[in-house]
């Protein structure tokens, strides 16, 4: 074999060692946590409270949590998020100011999740005086999550062909009618996609709700989205670091219960990118 | 040659941003119920006077604009005309046939119903005659709820012609409509365009200039944003009063 | 005429809302450096200039050093960043120019999977099943060290290392590969000489926006680390415990008192990550634009 050809094949070996070296750790990790949690998961567990100071019972508060927030989340940054990416794609003009909103999400997409969350603690809990609550931490996860799905619902607005527009235009469509019965909806899969994506974030996140809505121990269901929550990964970070002689088991399950609810809109999401793929007409 | 204009241009000068003149002191009249054809070669300034008829040269930015056009004696250029009443009488089909991504009924409907038209009965008149028209009803009035993009490139472009009619503008704009399309097809469009006259202006900007003599009955050439001569077809093509459109007409460059 | 003006009004009250979220990014990132500030700022009177530059960070008897804080981010995200380049980038290059179409099909899924990961679920990993590993293979007396936190970093860094480098090369067009496979060279020597470079740009913007994600991780450096507030120096720093900027905040805030001196320090530390954060996206996103000012000069 010439030396060249030698090189190649060690160097490719090399890169596909590291390929596998980076993905077989991810296999390895949800199958462990799989392996490990399985066994807490009973129906006690996921739909009980937490009793003896958590050690054991159920994390039934902590799940209705997590989906208060992640809906929370949606509600707030959706609608602000695919609009904003609308004005980006169909309505900003090439200016200064434009590239100055770019600029703006590229930043916030970078800010560290700690800082969203003294972010939320000043200006929603202290400021606007919402307490530790639901709404503080869903407007904190909001604006954290807004970048995500902003600028994939970018992409997928401008992948839709100029040339709909175009015609829309030509046939007396004002601009918004051209969006929403044009644009939106060829652009819909990929918005749907990304805000999957954006909101799997937002609910695996625990530094933007440490100061804004998280509860370490809440006896009942939080009544109104000014009461506090528990939340799941907040709570697996209690048990794992704050509570003496918790049982493993129950920590392996927490992490399981978790893992599942965000692979499970990761899922969602490559399901709906697959199938829209398929079915385009463009 | 009493009737007044459907349409006239007066002195309309096109600039692009970059710099680049696309019409330069263009002076036309657009006479009803009949073809005039726009005809050069590329980059005359043909296109852009087209889009200019309907306004869509507005989504370009930073066009300038000097000069008039009078549809009906109304100034169609001026900035705070209503540009999507105005898009709804002068239609326009494009080179490229562009079926909108859904059903044969909703790329036909799309224009009434962005117009306000919900009545069930208005809108399937509006189907069939414009079918008829663009001489598509016999092969799609059968499967109206397929999706527009299963039809052929040639059915396509039908469509599109259709889906204009539906709307029953004033003037139909065509931009070389036939240039992707088999003789065939071509033919069809062709002979659904003398069929309509009567009841529409039509602009046409043709792929050749063999379709320029088939169909024009006024002609105008074009060259490098200027309008050289116009005249009616059969003299035009006969006995142009220009050496540069002889030039043209005869083969010589272009 | 009159319905027409009619149906325009919700459609310019839509179009409002819209152009408002447009411009909602600004006032975000404004209202967020605001708040920094406003909470920050007093810190600056309360504690001495010069001693926020101290060398220890002891809040109980009013040390409020940020060196040490900075150091341990350093040092977690430079060790994340050594780890994460060689197996993203490469990982990044297989998927891009060599892996056959059923690995990428199954790696991109899988590397979505580890950036869905929730942090807290890899800090809890880390504690209870690397950390010791660590500590038993490298013979050392705590596996919740600086190295620890920089191996999971690096896990989160990469998913935005693989997936932003990989568009970049994706972006190379194929005439540039046929022109050299042409000419004779072998497939590496047309990455390496051809790919890589016409895709540098986001390759160092994919560099940029990992160090960006490490700089700014929380929970899995919070619980791994150790949290030991010790300027870290020299190597031996890497098999220590260290406390980085993130986890001091969120280990601290949730037991000062609104208002106190040690409160406002702590928003001075999250002003810190917000200007750190700011320079390394400017950095990466003047890249970006770049490109596309160059895209553009070439298509007019």
């Amino acid at each position: 074999m010439p030396p060249r050809e030698r090189t190649q094949h060690l160097i490719f070996a090399a890169l596909t060692l590291a390929a596998v070296l980076t993905v077989a750790p991810i296999v390895l990790v949800v199958g462990y946590i799989a392996w490990l949690g399985l066994p807490a998961i009973r129906w006690e567990f996921l739909s009980a409270m937490p009793r003896e100071g958590m050690r054991a019972g159920g994390i039934w508060p902590a799940i209705v949590g997590t989906l208060y927030l992640t809906l929370g989340t949606a509600v707030v940054a959706v609608p602000l998020g695919v609009a904003a990416a609308v004005y980006l794609s169909e309505y900003a003009p090439d200016n200064a100011f434009t590239r100055a909103i770019r600029l703006a999400i590229i930043n916030l997409a970078g800010i560290p999740s700690v800082v969203y969350g003294l972010f939320g603690l000043g200006l929603f809990v202290l400021f606007l005086r919402l307490s530790t609550s639901i709404a503080a931490g869903s407007l904190t996860l909001a604006i954290m999550t807004l970048p995500v799905i902003i600028s994939t619902s970018e992409v997928a607005l401008r992948a839709v062909p100029q040339s709909f527009r175009l015609v829309s235009f030509s046939l007396g469509g004002t601009r918004w009618q051209t969006i929403w019965r044009v644009v939106l909806p060829q652009a819909l899969p990929g918005i749907l996609t990304g805000v999957i994506l954006g909101l799997e974030r937002a609910a695996g996140e625990t530094a933007p709700i440490l100061f804004t809505a998280a509860a370490f121990f809440l006896p009942r269901l939080p009544d109104s989205a000014l009461d506090p929550t528990m939340a799941l990964p907040y709570h697996l970070f209690v048990i794992s670091t704050q509570v003496p002689g918790m049982p493993i088991h129950l920590q392996y399950g927490t992490a399981l219960v978790l893992l599942v609810f965000v692979l499970s809109m990761n899922l969602l999401a490559t399901v709906i990118r697959s199938r829209a793929r398929a079915r385009r007409q463009w | 040659m009493n009737t007044p204009p459907k349409l006239r241009v007066e002195h309309l000068s096109v600039q692009y941003s970059d710099g680049t003149e696309s019409l330069r002191d263009v002076s036309l009249d657009i006479p009803p119920n009949q073809i005039t054809v726009l005809f050069g070669p590329a980059g005359g300034g043909k296109s852009t006077l087209l889009r200019m008829l309907n306004r869509l040269n507005d989504l370009v930015p930073d066009v300038r604009v000097s000069g008039k056009i009078y549809l009906d004696g109304e100034d169609i250029t001026r900035p705070k005309l209503n540009v999507v009443a105005l898009r709804r009488r002068v239609g326009i089909v494009f080179a490229q046939p562009v079926a909108l991504p859904m059903t044969i009924r909703q790329n036909l409907t799309y224009g009434l119903e962005l117009a306000g038209q919900r009545h069930a009965g208005r809108l399937a008149e509006a189907i069939e005659r414009s079918l008829r028209q663009a001489a598509l009803w016999d092969e799609v009035h059968d499967r109206l709820d397929e999706p527009a993009a299963a039809l052929s490139g040639g059915q396509q472009q039908r469509l599109c012609l259709a889906r204009v009619l539906a709307l029953e503008p004033e003037v139909v704009l065509l931009d070389e409509p036939t240039s992707g399309l088999d003789p065939v097809s071509t033919a069809k469009v062709e002979a659904s365009l003398q069929e309509i006259k009567q009841n529409y202006t039509i602009v046409i900007v043709p792929h050749s200039v063999q379709q320029a003599g088939r169909i024009a009955d006024l002609a105008a050439f074009f060259l490098q944003g200027e309008l050289v001569e116009a005249g009616p077809g059969r003299d035009l093509f006969v006995a142009p009063r220009d050496q540069r459109t002889e030039d043209y007409v005869t083969g010589r460059f272009g | 005429m009159r319905a027409e003006a009619v149906r325009r009004w919700p459609e310019m009250i839509v179009e409002a809302f819209i152009r408002a979220a447009g411009y909602s990014a600004v006032l975000f990132v404004g209202l967020i450096l605001f708040f920094l500030l406003r909470e920050g700022l007093p810190a600056f009177a309360e504690v001495p200039f010069d001693a926020l530059f101290g060398t220890r960070w002891y809040p109980i008897e009013g040390y409020y050093g940020l060196l040490p804080l900075v150091g341990g981010t350093l040092v977690v995200t430079i060790g994340a960043m050594l780890i994460a380049m060689p197996f993203g980038l490469g990982t990044a290059i297989f998927i891009a120019e060599i892996a056959p179409r059923w690995a990428r099909e199954l790696l991109k899924p899988l590397v979505e999977v580890l950036a869905g990961l929730p942090s807290v679920v890899l800090g809890f990993l880390g504690m209870v099943a690397m950390a010791p590993l660590v500590r038993t293979v490298l013979d050392v007396p705590t596996g919740l060290s600086a190295l620890s936190g920089s191996i999971l970093l690096a896990g989160m860094a990469i998913p935005t290392l693989v997936s932003v480098a990989e568009d970049a090369l994706d972006a190379v067009p194929n005439s540039y590969r046929d022109a050299a496979l042409a000419l004779g060279a072998t497939r590496w020597q047309t990455i390496w000489r051809v790919t890589v470079p016409a895709a540098r740009t986001g390759v160092l913007t994919a560099v940029m926006l990992g160090v960006g994600r490490a700089i700014g991780e929380t929970m899995t450096v919070m619980m791994v680390t150790g949290n030991a507030a010790r300027m870290p120096l020299g190597l031996a720093a890497f098999f220590r415990p260290v406390r980085t900027m993130t986890a001091t905040i969120a280990a601290e805030m949730g037991e000062v008192a609104n208002g106190s001196e040690h409160y406002h320090v702590l928003f001075t530390v999250g002003l810190v990550l917000f200007i750190f954060s700011f320079i390394v996206n400017l950095a990466a996103g003047a890249v970006v634009f770049q490109q596309r000012k160059r895209a553009e000069r070439l298509l007019s």
